[in-house]
């Protein structure tokens, strides 16, 4: 029965995703373009952070640093040493990555919450710095960062082009990311998380997957932090402040931990309220969040995705 | 007789006809303004709920003074100082919902983002809120009027009033970012133009909380006057940490970057004394006092500069609009340039082709305890700026659109 | 005058004095998390929110009902502990049985909450809190003048948190403390009431973050955010001193205030990284932290 209704839900991902993939081709029609890239930016930005925490059972409360450190490098490639768009996207990814692998050696000398101030600590450096290095422009931020041609091609100004743009590098990090939970590498996590001496007596050399899992993760952080600069032309220190950090945590939790849709549900719920809620409850929004977070927390563990996912299997039983 | 009342009767159909017409240019027939301001964050105080008010009253009073014959719209939305936010924002207000200009804009990361948005668009940015000078120099454009201050007036009024009356040597407490950073480049030009000298200065980490370090330094220098080079809670925290190290009044402090805000929060004790610059200080003649007053009514505190002065462009906005007949950005612009304003909030002032609006500012100082008779009498007016003298002049602007 | 490395040595004394007085803060904050995180396992995030709350209570206290400051020294960890115990009961009781990491989730969730309602109350720009007429004035000591008020905050700092740890060490209720630090089950098989305990504690450690709010509030502008960057240097801090001990976090806590005060004669613009970088280094020689347990 059980194997039955697992074969099933099996069946049912192809046309989940395949609906979801033409869902996404024709949302610049039906949605608002420039809220709809802002939505796959984050969600890839969560996708990526819950490959660590959903997969791997690391929290980090450092990703903004990834997120920030990619936008305001591809907003410099692009703006002042002149590249194409998507050198400029590369650029970042690469740096985030590379960044990653700096705080990933550091941080997984020790687990838990000590992971998670640590990530935290290494974050908020990252904030000092681009806040007082002259080319980030500080304060003032990364402005003015043209979106450029595609291969010297496309014009990105156009919306639909720019749209597109985004939406095939969604598309690509989270292909790579479903590919790494489904492959040998994404269940040797999965052993990490549930059980770390016994992947460490099964021979793993731990520390060097959780390492390879943070670099993957931040480059991608990075590669959607890259793209974000290019939809709003600029970089800001919002970017790579903390509160990013716990805002990637939240849209994660909202949509379901450890679930590969869920990141994506939480980021747009979240960026569509915070659009929302601009105009309506001005100064509340923080408090909002802050409600929602502790929500989550005690009674929603499992968010929208998970919650779904649950009651389908239940359904299934019956 | 019958003749002549045809006559009338065919002009006023004319003239109905042609304000019809001219109606007809407004999108619509509504002039949507969108408030995009900080209701949450740091500037929350300066602007915010206040600023939305002040954009309510001005509309208010434009109907039942003007009586237009198109509708005015408010919408407001908090950027919660967040570039990206007040990006999106701003975009989909010009894109979707027929908003015509975008005003406030408080903290410059949000002011840059939006402007480029509403050149991109074709559409106006009004801006009371936001500080710094590339506004309306490197970063230029025609779409854009910076309102009601910015650093250089701020910076150039007091540092040039305070070394004048003897403050000959200087030091300066800046924060380590790029506002904080120009904010000192600008004081010290002006000092060392003015024949006095500056000693030194000392970067503090943004934001800090203790700045009794970097003030003992200022002490060891030896200077008459510290200057500060930063803004918000840190200025109130520098001021306070200078009283309680003693470093005040033996050495005097001067405030770059201060609002009345900041004085209301700290009180007169630790701030007595001290020099600022502001665009507007609402106890200055019968008329400011009389706008506060109303302003005070419902916000229970009374208007900041920037509240003030987004008072003032609204209004300003709104009377370009029915003096072209149209929303159209360029008309409507190219009308905003050539009126001179004149109400509580300015004398004469005027749109230079660089988008800023250049008005007389005000020298003022901190009224010590027993000098304040009423809440909120804090100052003391003790010159008034021109226009002229207070704002960089074009000859120095870095603007593309100034014709040299 | 006297230059240690072309630096008169008065600043020199002057700032490390100045150090001491933003260590004593440090101290006596992670020595709250250290608690905490000792009986509880959790990262208490709203710890920065409950200083400010401690300040704010003592704003309120003597703006709207005249209560002065050495009232409001006691008064404010007592209301602020009294809220912390309510939510330990209704909302942290409920995760001890999760993943600790849910625990840093809910009080950051909380953290936001309670900042947000304090902005949305007092504004942003701060609110000014007088030094009591008592600790009023300085004394000049020869190389700087030094605020009465300031020694004051290192005595008191000092004062509690010694007699946290004498607590802890040397009584009765510390020694269950300590054990049930290391085996709850035990302890709770012992007779001792844990649940109780860890309420108990996590009221404490709230307790000791309200104390020093209220020390804080004549030095800064009471404000909504003023703990809100403050934790993550504590957080820091905590890193680097491991939390297995309660004297461990204590000297942490001063030691890294005075080499900040250090890096601020020498190299200003650096002295916001510096305990990030101190963190690193620490991390690379000794991962479990300077008095952690491995």
């Amino acid at each position: 029965m059980s194997n039955n209704k697992d074969s099933m839900l099996f069946n049912i991902t192809p046309f989940l995703f395949g609906g979801l993939f033409l869902l996404g081709l024709v949302a610049p029609f039906m949605a608002y373009p420039v809220l709809v890239m802002k939505i796959l930016c984050f969600g890839l930005f969560a996708c990526a952070f819950n490959l660590l925490l959903g997969f791997a059972g690391l929290l980090s409360f450092g990703h903004a640093a990834f997120l920030g450190t990619a936008g305001y490098i591809c907003g410099i490639m692009v703006r002042d040493v002149g590249v194409t768009p998507e050198v400029g996207i590369l650029a970042g990814t690469l740096a985030a990555g590379a960044l990653g692998w700096v705080f990933g050696v550091l941080a997984i000398r020790r687990t838990g919450i000590y992971f998670a101030m640590i990530t935290l600590a290494l974050s908020q450096m990252v904030y000092f710095l681009v806040l007082q290095w002259k080319v980030t422009g500080g304060e003032d931020g990364l402005q003015g960062v043209p979106r450029g041609h595609l291969f010297g091609i496309v014009d990105l100004s156009n919306t639909l082009s720019m749209y597109y743009l985004v939406f095939a590098v969604f598309c690509l990090g989270f292909f790579i990311i479903h590919r790494t939970v489904n492959s040998p590498f994404g269940q040797i996590l999965k052993a990490i998380r549930e059980n770390e001496p016994r992947a460490i007596s099964l021979g793993y050399d731990v520390a060097k997957f959780k390492l390879m899992a943070f670099v993957i993760s931040a480059s991608l952080a990075g590669m959607a932090g890259a793209t974000k600069t290019l939809v709003f032309q600029l970089a800001s220190l919002t970017d790579v402040h903390w509160h990013m950090s716990g805002e990637v945590v939240l849209m994660t939790l909202l949509g379901g931990l450890g679930t590969i849709l869920g990141p994506l549900v939480g980021a747009g719920t979240i960026v569509a309220l915070q659009s929302e809620l601009a105009d309506t409850v001005g100064s509340w929004v923080t408090v909002i969040m802050g409600v929602i977070f502790v929500l989550c927390v005690l009674l929603f563990r499992r968010g929208i995705v998970g919650e779904i996912q649950a009651l389908v299997k239940r359904a299934g039983i019956h | 007789m019958s003749n002549k009342k045809l006559t009338t009767l065919a002009c006023t159909a004319a003239f109905a006809m042609m304000s019809a017409g001219a109606q007809a240019q407004i999108s619509g027939n509504v002039v949507k303004i969108g408030v995009l301001t900080d209701l949450s964050g740091t500037y929350s105080d300066l602007s915010g709920s206040g600023a939305v008010l002040a954009t309510q009253m001005a509309i208010d009073d434009f109907i039942a003074k003007e009586k237009p014959g198109f509708k005015i719209e408010m919408v407001s939305a908090d950027h919660q100082n967040k570039a990206d936010i007040a990006s999106t924002k701003a975009r989909e207000w010009f894109d979707r919902e027929g908003v015509d200009t975008a005003t406030e804009l408080v903290t410059t990361s949000v002011a840059l983002a939006v402007m480029k948005v509403a050149k991109e668009k074709d559409k106006i940015a009004l801006m009371s809120g936001p500080a710094s000078t590339p506004i309306t120099n490197e970063e230029c454009n025609d779409v854009t009027v910076h309102y009601t201050y910015d650093t250089y007036a701020l910076a150039n009024g007091t540092a040039k009033a305070v070394t004048q009356q003897g403050g000959k040597t200087w030091f300066f407490l800046t924060a380590d970012y790029a506002f904080g950073q120009s904010l000192e480049a600008q004081s010290s030009a002006v000092v060392t133009a003015n024949g006095g000298k500056v000693l030194g200065s000392v970067r503090h980490p943004f934001p800090g909380s203790d700045f009794s370090s970097f003030l003992l330094k200022a002490q060891a220098s030896g200077a008459q006057v510290i200057g500060l080079a930063n803004a918000g809670a840190d200025t109130a925290n520098s001021i306070k940490q200078a009283a309680e190290f003693g470093i005040t009044p033996k050495q005097s402090l001067a405030g770059l970057l201060m609002f009345i805000t900041d004085v209301h929060s700290l009180g007169l004790k630790p701030t007595q004394g001290m020099y600022l610059t502001t665009g507007f200080y609402w106890d200055r003649n019968e008329e400011t006092r009389a706008w506060s007053k109303r302003f005070f009514a419902k916000q229970k505190k009374m208007p900041t500069m920037v509240q003030a002065g987004q008072y003032s462009s609204v209004y300003h906005y709104l009377l370009a609009v029915k003096a072209a007949g149209t929303d159209d950005t360029k008309k409507v612009m190219a009308m905003m340039k050539k009126t001179p304003i004149n109400d509580f909030f300015a004398k004469n002032g005027r749109i230079r082709e660089d988008g800023r609006m250049i008005h007389d500012m005000y020298l003022v100082q901190v009224k010590k305890p027993s000098e304040s008779q009423y809440p909120w009498d804090y100052y003391t007016v003790k010159a008034t700026i021109p226009a002229d003298e207070a704002f960089q002049p074009l000859s120095q602007s870095k603007c593309p659109l100034v014709k040299k | 005058m006297s230059e240690i490395f072309g630096i008169p040595t008065a600043l020199l004394g002057s700032q490390l004095l100045v150090g001491l007085i933003n260590g004593s803060f440090y101290a006596i904050l992670s020595l709250g998390l250290a608690i905490i995180f000792g009986l509880l396992n959790i990262i208490n995030f709203a710890h920065g929110a409950q200083y400010m709350m401690g300040a704010f209570v003592a704003w309120i206290g003597l703006t709207k009902f005249g209560i002065n400051y050495w009232v409001s020294l006691l008064l404010a960890p007592i209301l602020v502990g009294a809220v912390g115990v309510v939510l330990e009961r209704t909302l942290l009781s409920r995760l001890y049985k999760l993943d600790h990491l849910y625990g840093l989730l809910l009080t950051f969730g909380l953290a936001l909450i309670i900042e947000g309602v304090f902005r949305d109350q007092y504004g942003i720009s701060g609110l000014s809190y007088d030094v009591p007429d008592a600790l009023a004035g300085g004394v000049n000591l020869g190389f700087m003048f030094m605020p009465i008020y300031r020694g004051w905050v290192v005595v008191a700092a000092l004062a509690v948190c010694f007699g946290t740890w004498f607590m802890i060490e040397r009584t009765k209720l510390g020694a269950y403390l300590r054990a049930g630090t290391e085996n709850p089950q035990i302890v709770q098989a012992l007779g001792i009431n844990v649940p109780l305990l860890i309420t108990f504690t996590y009221g404490y450690g709230v307790a000791l973050a309200a104390f020093a709010g209220v020390l804080a509030a004549p030095v800064f502008q009471v404000n909504p955010l003023m703990g809100s960057n403050l934790i993550i240097v504590v957080f820091a801090v905590v890193v680097i001193g491991g939390m297995g001990s309660i004297l461990g976090s204590i000297v942490t806590g001063i030691g890294l205030g005075l080499i900040e005060g250090l890096t601020k004669v020498f190299y200003p613009e650096g002295s916001s990284v510096v305990v990030f970088v101190i963190m690193v280094i620490v991390l690379l020689v000794r991962p479990a932290g300077l008095f952690g347990k491995a």
